[in-house]
């Protein structure tokens, strides 16, 4: 096979075949995956959740993972968020002409890996590809469908006063971790992105704690700006407290230097979980014993004074308002 | 609990006891550093101090004292002359005069110049199809001209003693290696200039930690043997209550004080490679700061053995005076005459997205951090 991808990989001819058969179908091979123009599927009765997300971070390739593990990770993880185990999953790739055959085969195996971890199947795809200058590398977009767990009800609308804020490890190392990989700060740290599959982590959670009521993926705009969201959608305010926030230190430098708040930095492997507080304790050990969400932690709680803000009791013993996040977000982090 | 938080929360509670105690006559204690700025809102810093201590933000910010005649020379090199336009983000939405008076004086009527339209801001210029690269260090201005040999390239070099030897270190590598369509734009400053106009604004000076690095801590010993008392602070929650703790207690015993507060990063000889660097390659002149007017030799410009690298020698730049929207008061927030709330404007014209005056734009500056944390909850 040749180095790179060429143009005649997407014009469905004998290359796009081979393409197919030699980096595609030898890492998702499974007995679902179609050769024909649809997959068949036997779909499980209750209530099914389905969720689509594109990916275009640059570089794809950072300290923690590439596009091909994030691809999977921000598409299940949207569905565990509404309590749903991920069974089948489609993916669709633009890659730009000249990409290197060689890197295109390490985010197909870093996809393999992450969807057997994440116990999705990878049952349809779809290979275009595009002249140079018209996509940077290769953007991917993945669809999936999950069965939502018996007895859940999650969403952004239903957290309540009272109720325990969990994250569940420290925060910002993604935002960070790209931050870096552009290399446009001369900024040199320790720091690799969370990246991970969430689901075994959320079904253990919520088979301790069936009443769960929030969970949300800090992808873009970070802790910060989910319990934004949250606020608004639930009519609640949220207190935190600042000492309790995990950060890793590297991330806190890098912060530190930028003045950059590592709240709003994205994650991608980081719940927020609101739960009643009589659920804290089972939510916690849930979690803590769980892989990629041994960090967890309760970082404060849901009021009903200040709905719609989200209050932070500082080191020195004030209370601040966590400022809303500004307009220059990075670009291109997922 | 770690050994580090425990020994962090004991000095918390000590300075806290200290300013809680404080029974004496108001201290209005200045810090002049837009980190200090910052950290003071993120930590709610002001909310848990009594009545009788105030803190005002005093001109500490790059952006935030950088005129409205240097953006309008920015804009002109960018649109008049085709330079491509280095700059750190923040400077990019300040907003400058947005019109000139024309050069030879064409058009003037009863002895008024004419004035001209120009773009109301780097970001205007850059929607006008102007280049405009947002750096986050000299050195990148450097490499974006020696991969752009067809093009001008101008670095924008604002900043107190911290900044400027770094502007120094990329005038150097540009000569080193002969790249010619590399220049700067100086608005260099420096704090003593500033710190003699301030002293009679308040009673003591939070001294910012990062200039003091560089410069030593002897200005501010001459500033206390003159009357003017003031501790050099760093930037954690334990670093700033401890500072204050102490200015409480100095102020107590009565006479005019320094003391450093920061020696794990402030010698008293500051940083003496840094400094020969700029004394070789810049010399002081007098500069505009925002709000407060023209200051005496508070500036620092290029030397003339390196006018070369001077963009208003290289472009022959007129002298542009600059107006500032009326309705901003960012001169008085500066100097600690007024409150960002106490302006017409504030959070009605002027937001963080839709800026009037600098201390809105930078992230450092007084009526941003305003804005964004209120004024408690």
């Amino acid at each position: 096979m040749q180095d790179t991808v060429t143009l005649a990989h997407g014009a469905g001819g004998k290359q796009t075949s081979e393409l197919i058969e030699k980096v595609f179908r030898a890492h998702f091979e499974n007995p679902q995956f179609t050769p024909d123009d649809a997959a068949l599927l036997e779909i499980p009765a209750g209530k099914l959740a389905m969720s689509t997300d594109g990916f275009i971070v640059s570089p794809a390739f950072f300290p923690g993972g590439n596009i091909g593990k994030l691809s999977i990770c921000g598409t299940v993880n949207d569905l565990a968020c509404m309590g749903a185990k991920p069974l089948y999953m489609t993916c669709a790739f633009v890659i730009e002409e000249g990409f290197p055959m060689a890197r295109l085969e390490e985010i197909a195996a870093a996809m393999e890996k992450t969807a057997a971890e994440a116990g999705v199947c990878i049952v349809a795809g779809d290979t275009k590809v595009a002249g140079k200058g018209q996509v940077d590398g290769v953007f991917i977009t993945t669809t999936a469908i999950g069965r939502v767990m018996d007895g859940v009800c999650t969403g952004g609308a239903l957290a309540k006063p009272g109720d325990c804020v969990i994250v569940t490890g420290d925060v910002g190392r993604h935002g960070c971790t790209i931050l870096l990989a552009r290399d446009d700060y001369g900024i040199e740290a320790d720091v690799t992105s969370d990246c991970a599959p969430l689901w075994a982590a959320v079904h253990n959670a919520l088979t301790a704690a069936p009443g769960i009521h929030v969970i949300r993926d800090a992808t873009r705009g970070g802790v910060g700006t989910v319990l934004y969201e949250i606020a608004a959608q639930s009519k609640v305010g949220f207190s935190l407290e600042a000492e309790k926030i995990p950060v890793d230190p590297g991330v806190r430098g890098v912060c530190g230097m930028l003045g950059l708040e590592p709240l709003y930095l994205a994650c991608e492997g980081r719940l927020v979980v609101i739960a009643p507080e009589e659920d804290k304790e089972a939510v916690l050990q849930a979690l803590r014993t769980s892989p990629h969400t041994e960090g967890a932690v309760c970082i404060g709680r849901v009021t009903e004074d200040h709905p719609g803000r989200v209050v932070i009791n500082t080191e020195i013993g004030a209370r601040t308002i966590l400022p809303q996040p500004g307009n220059e977000l990075l670009p291109r982090i997922c | 609990m770690g050994e580090n938080t425990r020994e962090k929360q004991s000095v918390i509670s000590r300075a806290r006891e200290i300013i809680d105690n404080y029974q004496g006559k108001e201290i209005r204690i200045m810090e002049v550093c837009g980190t200090h700025t910052h950290e003071i809102f993120r930590l709610g810093l002001r909310q848990i101090l009594p009545p009788s201590i105030r803190l005002i933000s005093g001109p500490g910010c790059p952006v935030c004292v950088t005129p409205v005649s240097f953006i309008d020379e920015a804009v002109l090199l960018a649109v008049d002359h085709n330079a491509t336009i280095c700059s750190f983000g923040d400077l990019v939405r300040v907003p400058g005069s947005g019109m000139i008076p024309v050069e030879d004086g064409a058009g003037a009527q009863d002895g008024k110049p004419a004035f001209r339209k120009i773009p109301g801001s780097l970001a205007a210029a850059r929607a006008g199809g102007a280049r405009i690269q947002v750096v986050y260090a000299p050195q990148d201005a450097v490499a974006y001209a020696r991969e752009h040999p067809d093009e001008q390239v101008v670095f924008l070099s604002v900043g107190f003693e911290t900044t400027t030897p770094t502007s120094c270190l990329a005038v150097q590598e540009a000569q080193k290696e002969g790249i010619n369509n590399f220049s700067i734009l100086t608005a260099n400053k420096t704090m003593p200039a500033a710190y003699e106009a301030m002293s009679g604004s308040m009673d003591a000076f939070l001294y910012p930690g990062h200039v003091h690095a560089i410069t030593g801590t002897a200005i501010c010993e001459e500033m206390a043997r003159r009357g003017t008392s003031g501790v050099v602070a760093g930037f954690t929650a334990k670093e700033l209550l401890t500072a204050l703790a102490v200015i409480v207690k100095r102020t107590e015993q009565g006479e005019p004080f320094f003391e450093n507060c920061y020696p794990r990063v402030v010698r008293p000889e500051g940083s003496p490679a840094a400094q020969k660097l700029v004394e070789e390659m810049m010399e002081p002149c007098d500069a505009r700061w925002r709000g407060i007017g023209v200051l005496p030799a508070s500036g620092m410009k290029l030397r003339e053995k390196y006018a070369e690298f001077d963009a208003r020698v290289r472009f022959a730049l007129p002298h542009i005076e600059g107006r500032e929207n009326p309705a901003c008061r960012c001169g008085e927030v500066l100097q600690g005459k007024c409150q960002p709330s106490d302006c017409g404007v504030f959070g009605r014209g002027c937001t963080p997205e839709h800026p009037v005056g600098a201390c809105m734009v930078s992230g450092e500056g007084a009526c941003s951090a305003f804005y964004l944390y209120g004024t408690g909850v």
